[in-house]
């Protein structure tokens, strides 16, 4: 197999693009969000000056190798779910290293970063880093199940593990979209969707008010600077698969950014509308409502 | 000074019956001094730094005294504080702003210097309301710390009995004047005066149960 050298440098083009964008929209939703209550909120560009005085800070302590290890992990969770499906449909430049059964490894980077982000926090010794990873996992593990039997339900509707045939399929207006071709399996994987954001109403693991913040506790300096990179990197790449598969792909930039806006933007009403989950409930609204409807999207398919 | 027997070196009995020796103040915590941490070696970058630091303070979400009631509202609409790039850590970790907030007694002095001992260089402090300049109300108190300069470094203080909301979003704006210029050097200046500092800690704490430095 040849590999074609220029995909590095377009791969860094778009990890580059996907930053930016995730650090101007997560502000501009926490700006939304704080407009709901009634307040001004942070200033747009906030999250670069957080981000900017992380990595300039003189000292951090570490507490072991998979302390390290944490972030990075969380990172590469990150970038390699952006990295390995198509970013734009149909551009050469943005396919980036997608490949026939990228589907399952989609699957397998949604959850990496977690899962190194339990290693790490485990590592830090901080008994709420230790809580609140524990609750976090649990929690995301039980939002994978009707996400992962929506892409199954997808998968057997489109008979294809690839991405970019996936959203070849659906493209030709609107209606060709998962969204109003396999509506069940886009209601469980959208409430999967809700389960994995981090926001309200299932945020109690790294919520401030609960146990501080949780995982990242002991978190700070360079390795909180990594977090919070990944925490603009890491939405828009999840928030792009879901558009690859249920809402028909996106063409362009521009409308990529305006698909994944508007898919952001129903994480934060809902968590404007509603109060926070304990974990307990949050699993059990998981079994009753989505679970169901995953397993009935794959039953009518 | 006596430490508390739970600190004292001792045999321990792990749960698979093996003995080991224990010796908590060196195997729980690191006993080393702080060292003075020097900017970026290009003055033009620690400028950057400086101006994106002034830009984003992230505040320990920890009221010492009956000051802290005035920092609530700021996150609430009527003030905001947000608009500032001012923000609430839950965390000593990630903040980099201790606001020392009324009246220290001396028990909860022994947390704050553990608090603002964890936090990352540069940091900085602000003592907020009269108790933390000369004590105020409470300035013949037996159990309260009367100048809290001689205890942490600080750099700014809010004066008044309590400074309103409003006083405190002009403090913050002083403050980002200062580490704009580049003379809040806090943490570099309790790490030089570290045997001072120390020695006037332990002059009013007298049950000491921790590490000289908590890293």
């Amino acid at each position: 197999m040849d590999f074609d050298w220029m995909k590095i440098p377009y791969a860094f083009l778009t990890v580059f693009i996907v930053v930016n964008y995730g650090f101007l929209m997560g502000a501009l939703i926490q700006k939304i969000g704080a407009r709901a209550g009634r307040r001004h909120g942070i200033p747009i560009w906030q999250y670069y000056l957080d981000v900017i005085k992380n990595y300039g800070l003189r000292t951090s302590i570490t507490h072991g190798v998979m302390f390290y290890l944490g972030p990075v992990f969380r990172l590469s969770g990150g970038v390699g779910l952006l990295l390995f499906m198509p970013v734009i449909y149909g551009s050469y430049m943005f396919s980036n290293f997608s490949f026939a059964g990228d589907l399952i490894l989609a699957l397998y980077f949604v959850f990496f970063g977690t899962l190194g982000m339990a290693l790490g926090a485990g590592e830090s010794g901080h008994p709420h880093a230790a809580i609140g990873v524990t609750r976090g996992l649990q929690q995301v593990s039980m939002a994978e199940l009707p996400f992962a039997m929506a892409v199954f339900s997808v998968a057997l509707q489109y008979q294809t593990l690839s991405i970019t045939e996936i959203v070849a399929a659906q493209q030709g207006g609107m209606m060709n979209w998962t969204l109003f071709t396999n509506p069940i399996a886009v209601a469980a994987a959208m409430l999967a969707f809700l389960g994995s954001m981090m926001r309200p109403p299932f945020d109690v693991f790294i919520a401030p008010q609960e146990i501080p913040i949780g995982p990242p506790t002991e978190y700070h300096s360079s390795y909180l600077a990594l977090m919070q990179t990944n925490r603009a990197i890491f939405p828009v790449a999840k928030i792009v698969i879901y558009m690859n598969l249920f809402f028909g792909g996106a063409g362009s930039w521009p409308e990529l950014f305006v698909k994944v806006f508007f898919l952001y933007l129903f994480s934060a009403f809902v968590g404007v509308c509603f109060p926070r989950f304990r974990v307990e409930q949050s699993i059990r609204f998981f079994l009753v409502w989505a679970v169901p409807l995953g397993v009935l999207s794959i039953m009518v398919v | 000074m006596t430490t508390k027997p739970e600190l004292m070196k001792r045999m321990v009995k792990g749960p698979d019956g093996l003995e080991f020796e224990v010796d908590p103040l060196r195997d729980y915590y690191c006993e080393a001094p702080p060292t003075v941490m020097p900017g970026a070696y290009i003055q033009i970058v620690e400028d950057f730094f400086n101006w994106a630091r002034s830009k984003s303070l992230w505040i320990l979400g920890f009221g010492t005294g009956c000051g802290a009631i005035e920092m609530r509202p700021l996150m609430t609409p009527r003030f905001d504080a947000y608009r500032f790039g001012v923000a609430w850590r839950p965390t000593p970790r990630q903040a980099n702003l201790f606001i020392i907030s009324g009246y220290l007694s001396t028990k909860t002095l022994k947390r704050a210097i553990r608090a603002y001992e964890q936090m990352q260089n540069p940091k900085y402090v602000i003592g907020l309301g009269s108790c933390t300049i000369n004590g105020g109300m409470y300035w013949d108190s037996y159990n309260t710390i009367k100048k809290l300069d001689e205890y942490l470094p600080v750099d700014l203080y809010i004066a008044g009995c309590m400074p309103r909301p409003e006083a405190l979003l002009a403090g913050f704006e002083e403050m980002k004047k200062i580490i704009r210029t580049g003379k809040a050097e806090g943490a570099n200046q309790y790490a030089e005066n570290f045997a001072w500092y120390k020695a006037n800690q332990k002059r009013v704490i007298h049950d000491w149960d921790m590490p000289d430095y908590n890293w």
